[in-house]
């Protein structure tokens, strides 16, 4: 079992055990959804999810397509 | 057999891409995810717009995605900035979308001055272009009817100029025709009217005028039959466009001219009895 870390996600501080971004998505139920993960303000592209590592006090934002003019 | 507007192919161009559809509609404002399919469908729009926002944590993992109703595989989907005030809110949004839709490079910039009108902030506009365009994407770009903002968004490189026709979501139509025939005489890209338009004789003029094509959300989303609605839009784009085409007669203001013959007339009874 990973060692639980504090993060914020999209806003809310949230706690979890994850190593890294892929530990996130897999966590959420977001595997194989249409989404984009911003860490700490800079974007973290599909292909790089499983080697980018979250620490404490990480900042993640996604998003998703919405209804919108 | 064809009708005459379908025997030449009549397309358009925004930047590599091109289109047989004038009609672009939003996603917005619908009562759920199987009306905003139906009405896209109807409208034959080939051109969707979506928006960016932050997905809500612990959701249903099932709940529909926009994008399985509105299917990147069938659609040109369009991420807007909707929302952002700031130059650097709208470039970052976008960078999140390109992401999000697999290195998708065409985009609707659209950065608001203020909450009450949603009126464009044209100085932030003309800076988040300028960064965009350098970064590779192809934009079509919402901004005021003001011609020389247009002109300095086309010489950034935007790839179509979309100046409001009236305010977002107001249904107010074309307000300023003459400022609109302004952009359009000196605009080389494609001029898309966007926000404003309110029902289908709306769409119609402004293709009558020369627009390349229509921008439009809540004129169909909010008619009391959007499905329908959605179909009137996609008639008056084709026919406005085959209107401009064909070009219209002069206008010959307090003067008639019968349309038909003036000669070979039977005596009116009064004539008869006079005689």
């Amino acid at each position: 079992m990973e060692p639980l870390i504090s993060i914020e996600l999209n806003g809310q501080k949230v706690e979890l055990a994850a190593h890294t971004v892929a530990d996130v998505v897999l966590a959420n139920g977001w595997l194989g959804k249409r989404i984009a993960i911003e860490r700490n303000g800079t974007i973290v592209p599909k292909s790089s999810y499983a080697h980018t590592e979250i620490r404490s006090g990480d900042t993640l934002e996604v998003v998703v397509a919405v209804g919108g003019g | 057999m064809n009708s005459p507007e379908q025997t030449v192919v009549d397309g358009w161009q925004a930047g590599t891409r091109r289109f047989t559809s004038r009609l672009l509609v939003g996603t917005g404002k619908y009562r759920d995810f199987e009306e905003t399919g139906k009405a896209i469908a109807a409208s034959g729009a080939e051109i969707v717009t979506v928006a960016i926002r932050r997905t809500n944590i612990g959701q249903d993992k099932n709940a529909p995605n926009l994008l399985d109703v509105v299917s990147p595989l069938h659609y040109t989907i369009l991420p807007n900035t909707a929302g952002c005030y700031t130059a650097e809110d709208a470039v970052r949004t976008l960078r999140l979308a390109r992401e999000l839709l697999d290195g998708h490079t065409l985009v609707k910039l659209e950065v608001l001055g203020e909450d009450a009108t949603l009126y464009p902030n044209m100085p932030e506009t003309l800076k988040a272009a300028e960064i965009l365009v350098h970064e590779g994407f192809e934009v079509m770009v919402y901004c005021s009817d003001d011609p020389l903002q247009a002109k300095r968004l086309e010489d950034i490189g935007c790839v179509a100029i979309m100046p409001l026709a009236s305010l977002i979501g107001s249904g107010m139509g074309i307000l300023n025709p003459w400022n609109l025939e302004l952009i359009l005489d000196q605009i080389k890209v494609p001029v898309i009217v966007d926000a404003g338009v309110g029902t289908a004789s709306d769409a119609a003029i402004a293709m009558e005028m020369g627009c390349a094509a229509v921008l439009t959300n809540t004129a169909i989303a909010k008619a009391r039959d959007p499905v329908l609605m959605a179909s009137a839009m996609r008639h008056a784009v084709v026919a406005g466009r085959a209107a401009f085409r064909a070009g219209r007669m002069e206008k010959r203001a307090y003067k008639a001219s019968a349309s038909s013959p003036t000669g070979g007339l039977v005596p009116s009874v009064a004539t008869r009895k006079s005689a």
